[in-house]
């Protein structure tokens, strides 16, 4: 049980020890960027999950983000004070409804974002579950198909519906508030405080997954991973452990894609591009498929080094060439368990060569 | 709007001609699932570089000129593909082959990109102009249409008399039907594989050559294609390449009539909806056969 959470831990210290040091350079404006890696990383580890745990590929998680983000966006910057009737009055009753000023002064009646994220959370699931049940029955290059055409029909959705701006998104959704004094925003004052927030939601969300891996359920998923049938013929009911999986890892990503658009205060359909899905399983790959741990700092650093803009017009010919690199030539990730070892033989065995 | 007989014609037309080329595409996936077992995730790109290609050679060569070229180099970029990503792998899981290719063909496209950037472009009407037509009866069509159908229906009839009555081509069939008997019999399978790549690459490219007049063509052209290549390649069941033309056409005009329910911006939904219909219902394709598909793999 100590093992577990001591990686944990150092994570933690981390994640404390990066705010330090920004806050020591006076470099703070980094934390922007850090806080949207930690959304994407959300995202990520549950994707980990999905893919190297219970073997199941997934090239259309963008579109769990955009249905999860798309969702908030719309139920809390749609104007509902034009309309009138029996619905809003039981609505505002209930207290769903926020009202404040709009950017140019008007009065908006909107959904409160703690309702907006319900809607899209329940949402996502419905979708993850309704599409989830037929697409698990494929293998191979069939679910890998699949899942890239669900991906693309939620894209060409959110590009083609005026009622979610188009090609241009949906902008001016307001800061999460979760409690008083406690939102999600990228004003600058809050920086630290939303750094703090997102990061602690991610190591909270890499708690749960390291508990479920370390029980029956992981061992169930390793054992689908390793032969279906045989997992199968043992009594597992491998269906429904891959549709569970397959649903909790979209519920990951809806979560991720509501609390970046609250963070971002908006989102376009960029965010539900297939590059977008092949650049997340790009991460959980060179993290190293079945590591969690991996696609977790591979996450932080790439998402992060990609947000800066270090990687300019490269940005997806570097995911994409990462991708085959480390397929074509360490298929079980750079940060594999086995690293250490091979690494220790390769200097052994130097060391010898070397001895007389 | 009501649906005279006319508009019904024209829209008939205007299936076919997209439905080709996604018979087109589709026979390209076929012929490397055929060789090797594997989908290429990048057959689109094959297209897209094929209709780029010939773009720019027709700027300084006459226009046959220009496609022929634009289809030897694509197929040699297929070559180039399969020699730097594939051939040297030994058992590589369906899983490993999946992400590679979708590698590779992002790599292709931010290539494209960076080669000809964002613009989209067309080759000129291989004869009179956009708005020049033939009247058949009542319809008016386009010659690029006639040249889009002959060249694909020529195209075809070549590929399988090469399969049918060629060395070569029936030394590919013997690796398709049984690898390690062909093996045995002296076929180098690893060249039959870099061959399914090249001839993949090359049908892929004179689609996309002879396509660009109607659709135009830009450096992330392929992906779409590529997916209702697939839908196709399914609908007429993995690896039948006659069968393909078929479902080419089906999709073609269901698509084509689709605009009429949904606006034209959901056009591909219609499409990726079929493909996941079929894939849920019967992934063995409407032409294929349910019992021998039960022993591949889904």
């Amino acid at each position: 049980m100590r093992g577990r959470y001591l990686p944990v831990a150092a994570f933690a210290g981390l994640i404390v020890a990066i705010q330090m040091a920004t806050h020591f350079t006076g470099s703070g404006y980094h934390l922007t960027q850090l806080t949207m890696s930690a959304y994407y990383s959300l995202l990520a580890i549950g994707l980990c999950l999905l893919v190297g745990y219970a073997g199941q590929i997934s090239i259309g998680h963008a579109g769990f983000f955009a249905i999860g983000g798309y969702i908030t966006a719309l139920l809390t910057t749609h104007d509902l004070s034009s309309h009138q009737g029996l619905a809003l009055g039981w609505l505002a009753k209930v207290g769903v409804l926020s009202s404040r000023t709009g950017l140019y002064g008007g009065h908006l009646l909107t959904l409160h974002p703690w309702t907006a994220c319900l809607v899209a959370i329940v949402a996502t699931v419905g979708v993850a579950y309704a599409i989830g049940g037929p697409v698990l029955k494929l293998k191979g290059h069939y679910l890998a198909m699949a899942t890239l055409g669900f991906g693309t029909i939620v894209y060409r959705i959110v590009l083609g519906s005026a009622l979610v701006g188009g090609a241009d998104g949906l902008s001016e959704v307001p800061p999460f508030v979760l409690l008083p004094g406690l939102e999600v925003s990228s004003q600058a004052s809050l920086r630290v405080q939303n750094y703090y927030l997102a990061w602690g939601l991610v190591i909270g969300g890499m708690m749960l997954l390291l508990n479920l891996i370390h029980s029956r359920t992981g061992r169930a998923l390793s054992a689908i991973h390793g032969a279906e049938d045989a997992a199968d013929a043992m009594g597992i009911p491998t269906a429904r452990y891959k549709l569970n999986t397959f649903v909790l890892s979209a519920a990951y990503a809806g979560l991720a894609g509501v609390l970046l658009t609250h963070f971002n205060g908006g989102i376009g359909p960029s965010e539900a591009s297939i590059m977008k899905s092949v650049r997340y399983v790009a991460i959980v790959a060179i993290g190293g498929m079945a590591n969690l741990w991996g696609a977790l700092l591979m996450s932080l650093l790439l998402n992060y080094l990609s947000l800066r803009g270090y990687f300019g017009t490269y940005d997806d010919a570097v995911f994409g060439g990462i991708l085959i690199l480390i397929m074509l030539f360490a298929p079980e990730g750079l940060l594999r368990r086995q690293l250490f070892g091979e690494l220790r033989n390769l200097f052994s065995r130097n060391v010898a060569e070397e001895a007389p | 709007m009501g649906l005279n007989s006319d508009l019904f014609f024209q829209y008939v037309v205007a299936g076919i001609t997209y439905g080709t080329i996604y018979a087109v595409v589709a026979i390209g996936f076929n012929i490397i699932y055929n060789a090797t077992g594997i989908i290429n995730f990048a057959q689109g790109e094959f297209v897209m570089l094929g209709g780029m290609t010939a773009v720019t050679l027709s700027r300084f060569l006459p226009l046959p000129v220009a496609i022929l070229g634009a289809v030897a180099v694509t197929t040699v970029i297929g070559a180039v593909i399969e020699i730097l990503f594939i051939r040297w792998l030994r058992g590589p899981s369906v899983l490993r082959m999946i992400i590679i290719t979708i590698g590779v063909s992002i790599l292709v496209r931010e290539v494209a990109l960076h080669v000809w950037g964002e613009s989209i472009r067309a080759l000129p009407y291989f004869t009179g102009t956009s708005v020049t037509s033939i009247k058949m009866g009542n319809v008016y069509i386009s010659p690029q249409v006639l040249w889009v159908v002959g060249i694909s229906a020529v195209a075809v009839v070549a590929l399988s008399a090469f399969f049918n009555y060629t060395m070569l081509g029936r030394q590919m069939r013997a690796c398709a039907a049984n690898r390690d008997a062909a093996r045995l019999c002296g076929i180098s399978a690893k060249n039959m594989v870099t061959l399914s790549f090249m001839l993949s690459a090359g049908i892929g490219a004179l689609g996309g050559c002879i396509v660009s007049p109607i659709t135009y063509v830009q450096y992330d052209s392929g992906t779409p294609l590529a997916i209702k290549g697939f839908t196709v390649a399914i609908l007429g069941g993995l690896g039948n390449s006659a069968a393909a033309v078929g479902a080419g056409m089906i999709l073609g005009i269901l698509e084509s009539f689709s605009i009429w329910v949904l606006p034209a911006a959901y056009k591909e939904v219609i499409s990726i909806s079929l493909l996941l219909l079929i894939l849920f219902i019967r992934p063995s394709g409407i032409f294929g056969s349910a019992e021998a598909s039960r022993l591949k793999e889904f």
